[in-house]
């Protein structure tokens, strides 16, 4: 069971990523327009590159 | 339950909106337009385009999800240079007031309320992961080492996630009563409490996994209730904001554009032809027509000439006038009928809804159960260790998590549905008092006609007498002229040629005819005898002609009374209009109950005696002369075209021309006050099965997870059974 040593803390780094990375979408507004991204991401015009800030 | 904060007073928050409004457009812009056509992938890229195109224009972006364009730019723009240019792209837009809508209120609560959600859920999974592995048979020093890393995470996250019902039950706590909030967060911390002890004294049973779950679901329960209510507030303010309320008033001789907040008594407004009064004041110079419709209901429209009073709200129909402000702010009439809508909202008994009806059985419930449990194995066993073991299973077991989400769940599921047919629900309990409705009384003017004239009465007349009626009626943009020159080109009458037309304000338009005068207008003036009902008059020669007009119903009007009265409900209509047109109305929808001529008192009044008879009244209407029917309504409705002061007083407000959408909305808040029925039997039968067992000291928190996840999940299926 020495194993769980290594596993248990991996299991919570696992989660706190995911717990961390929801809340950075949630800080950078990612749920502000959920229909207009969808319809965004059909559009080709900045395929090439991304948009300039 | 709380009502929407929007203000209960619009008159009250005009000023300092208005100011802020001031305020800002000295800086540089931050322009929010309401683009409601948009819907795809290349109206998007078009919109911005066309934004980002303009010089100055810093970002333009859309938001499709709101039906917004947001438009920062270096230095104050002005907002009709890029509302032209949306119209002449295909899209027409809509200026909103910013500083009303502002970061709105959705964000600033939704957003932490969804972190804490994140935070319990998150550490929810772990900690199950961890509390799996002691179920399956985790023994000795495993189990004291996964119990207190359980604990490591649950404690904390528990602690910041379950802060809104800490906080919650403090307040009621405070206030000397009981509500959910209590035992849910004497649940959590006697939970976290006995099993932090428990593990110290490396015991077989923590409750870490059964207190971070029931904050998650509970949460998840809180979330969905503040979404659906958010959704439908953000959207009864954009149309509050929609209504950018500006004067123009006349200062050294220039015409200037300010916001009213700024216009001071005695000022000199100019008042053009289709403009709203913006507040009271007196006629100096001028004269003409005003409708006063959305006032009083009255569909015919008055003379106004030199000393007569306009009240805010009223539309100036002919020639342009010049007021003076007799009252601002506080002093307009808006404001009083508000003081009339106050006087009615206090009068309105205090409705429970069934959550805290239920909340207040279950709350005393509870704490009895879980106080006497412990007592009795106190007596019994003399183990003050065990005793509190099972006392707190027995208030985790009990704890409202379905309960929680009995009603939250079926009320967004009904929401959705109802906000896809244009129905904005304001107020948290307007779904159940739907439900209870078996009165309907109608507004006429503006709610079940849609403003607009058709015209019913023609004279009988030659043929070339109604080809110079159409002339004159061609020749004015007043609204009784226009339905007649549409009524007559329907007919296939032909125009003729008129010379040196001219425009009356407030009287009429008169012209020659082969030398002769020909004249049209208001019945003093040509020469008649004024009626009942809406006409305009002819002069031609001796020849007076009279054609009657009469206001067009609104699409659906039919269908919708007629759904009505097969459920058996009984309509009425009050209406601020004459006895002829409403009865005409009245017979067109088939309703026998009418009464007109009705004034604000005598409406709410009318209303009042109706719910003394213990009937349960729907009011729906739209005009100033509604808002105290409306507030003292049980539930009530408005249209979208109303004013801001109607939307305010009623519980519900529907988008769009036609009275369809309505079809139907009491079946469906039945069907849902039974799926609410249904699922707070659903949560009791839980806790009936789960509770003896909890009390008799076998509840493990395997049992507790068990009950706790399969009644939240069945309730809110079942709420789902809405769809």
């Amino acid at each position: 069971m020495d194993v769980l040593i290594y596993l248990i803390p991996i299991s919570i780094f696992l989660g706190g990523v995911g717990l961390a990375g929801f809340l950075y979408t949630l800080r950078t507004r990612q749920y502000d327009d959920p229909d207009g991204d969808a319809q965004r991401i059909l559009t080709g015009e900045w395929d090439d590159r991304p948009k300039p800030d | 339950m709380t009502h929407a904060p929007i203000s209960a007073c619009p008159a009250c928050n005009a000023a300092p909106m208005a100011q802020n409004l001031a305020d800002t457009d000295h800086m540089a812009g931050h322009i929010l337009l309401n683009v409601p056509t948009v819907h795809c992938a290349v109206c998007i890229s078009s919109i911005e385009k066309t934004l980002n195109a303009f010089d100055g224009v810093k970002e333009a972006r859309v938001n499709l999800t709101l039906r917004r364009a947001t438009i920062d730019t270096t230095r104050p723009m002005d907002v009709q240079v890029f509302i032209q240019a949306l119209d002449q792209i295909g899209y027409p837009a809509y200026e909103l007031d910013a500083s009303l809508l502002g970061q709105s209120a959705m964000e600033q609560t939704a957003r932490p309320l969804l972190t804490r959600l994140a935070v319990s859920g998150f550490a929810m999974m772990n900690v199950m992961l961890l509390s799996i592995a002691v179920w399956s048979g985790a023994e000795g020093i495993t189990r004291d080492m996964f119990h207190w890393i359980s604990a490591l995470i649950a404690v904390p996250a528990t602690l910041y996630a379950a802060y809104p019902f800490f906080a919650n039950a403090w307040g009621a706590l405070r206030g000397r009563v009981l509500n959910m909030d209590v035992p849910i967060s004497l649940a959590i911390l006697l939970a976290l409490g006995t099993s932090i002890y428990e593990t110290s004294l490396s015991g077989e049973h923590a409750y870490f996994d059964a207190a971070i779950s029931l904050t998650f679901f509970l949460l998840a329960g809180r979330y969905l209730d503040h979404r659906t209510r958010s959704i439908a507030r953000s959207a009864a303010q954009e149309l509050s904001a929609l209504e950018v309320t500006k004067a123009v008033i006349r200062k050294d001789g220039q015409d200037i554009t300010v916001p009213v907040s700024q216009v001071q008594v005695g000022d000199t407004i100019i008042l053009r032809p289709g403009a709203r009064m913006p507040l009271d004041g007196v006629v100096i110079h001028g004269q003409s027509e005003i409708d006063r419709s959305i006032l009083t209901g009255e569909t015919r429209p008055e003379f106004v000439t030199i000393g007569s009073e306009l009240r805010a709200g009223e539309v100036n129909l002919t020639g342009p006038l010049e007021l003076r402000a007799t009252a601002v702010g506080q002093d307009t009439s808006l404001a009083k009928i508000s003081q009339l809508v106050a006087i009615a909202e206090s009068g309105r008994s205090k409705y429970t809804s069934i959550a805290d009806k239920a909340a207040q059985l279950y709350a005393p419930g509870v704490h009895i159960l879980s106080a006497l449990s412990f007592v009795g194995w106190y007596l019994y066993s003399q183990d003050l260790r065990m005793s509190l073991n099972i006392a707190a299973a027995v208030l985790i077991i009990t704890c409202p998590c379905a309960l929680g989400l009995a009603v939250p769940a079926v009320t967004t599921a009904v929401s959705g549905r109802l906000f896809q047919k244009g129905l904005l629900i304001k107020s948290a309990t307007a779904i159940e008092r739907l439900a209870q409705v078996d009165t309907v009384v109608f507004d006429k003017t503006g709610t079940l006609t849609d403003g607009d004239l058709t015209l019913i009465d023609l004279p009988p007349a030659t043929a070339e007498q109604m080809q110079i009626s159409h002339a004159l009626a061609r020749s004015s943009a007043h609204p009784l002229a226009q339905a007649l020159a549409a009524g007559l080109a329907a007919q296939g009458v032909a125009e003729i040629q008129l010379d040196q037309i001219q425009e009356h304000p407030g009287y009429g338009v008169s012209a020659l005819y082969r030398g002769q005068q020909v004249r049209m207008g208001r019945a003093e003036w040509v020469g008649a005898t004024p009626r009942d009902h809406t006409a305009t008059w002819v002069q031609i020669g001796d020849d007076i002609l009279e054609f009657g007009f009469a206001d067009q119903t609104r699409g659906g009007a039919v269908d919708l009374i007629t759904d009505l009265q097969q459920a058996g409900i009984d309509v009425q209509i009050l209406s601020g209009d004459g006895l002829a047109p409403v009865s005409r109305v009245a017979a067109a929808l088939g309703v026998a109950a009418y009464y007109a001529n009705q004034t604000p008192e005598t409406k709410a009044a009318h209303i009042a005696q109706l719910q003394a008879q213990g009937r349960h009244v729907l009011m729906i209407g739209d005009g100033l002369n509604d808002t105290a029917a409306l507030t003292s309504a049980h539930v009530s409705i408005s249209p979208a075209t109303a004013l801001d002061a109607a939307r305010v007083a009623s519980d519900i407000v529907f988008l769009g021309q036609r009275l369809d959408s309505l079809i139907g909305i009491i079946a469906l808040s039945q069907t849902a006050q039974r799926r609410i029925r249904e699922n707070f039997q659903l949560a009791s039968l839980y806790n009936v099965l789960a509770v003896p067992v909890a009390i008799a000291g076998f509840a493990t928190p395997l049992i507790a997870a068990l009950a706790m996840s399969l009644s939240s999940i069945t309730v809110t299926l079942n709420a789902l059974r809405m769809k």
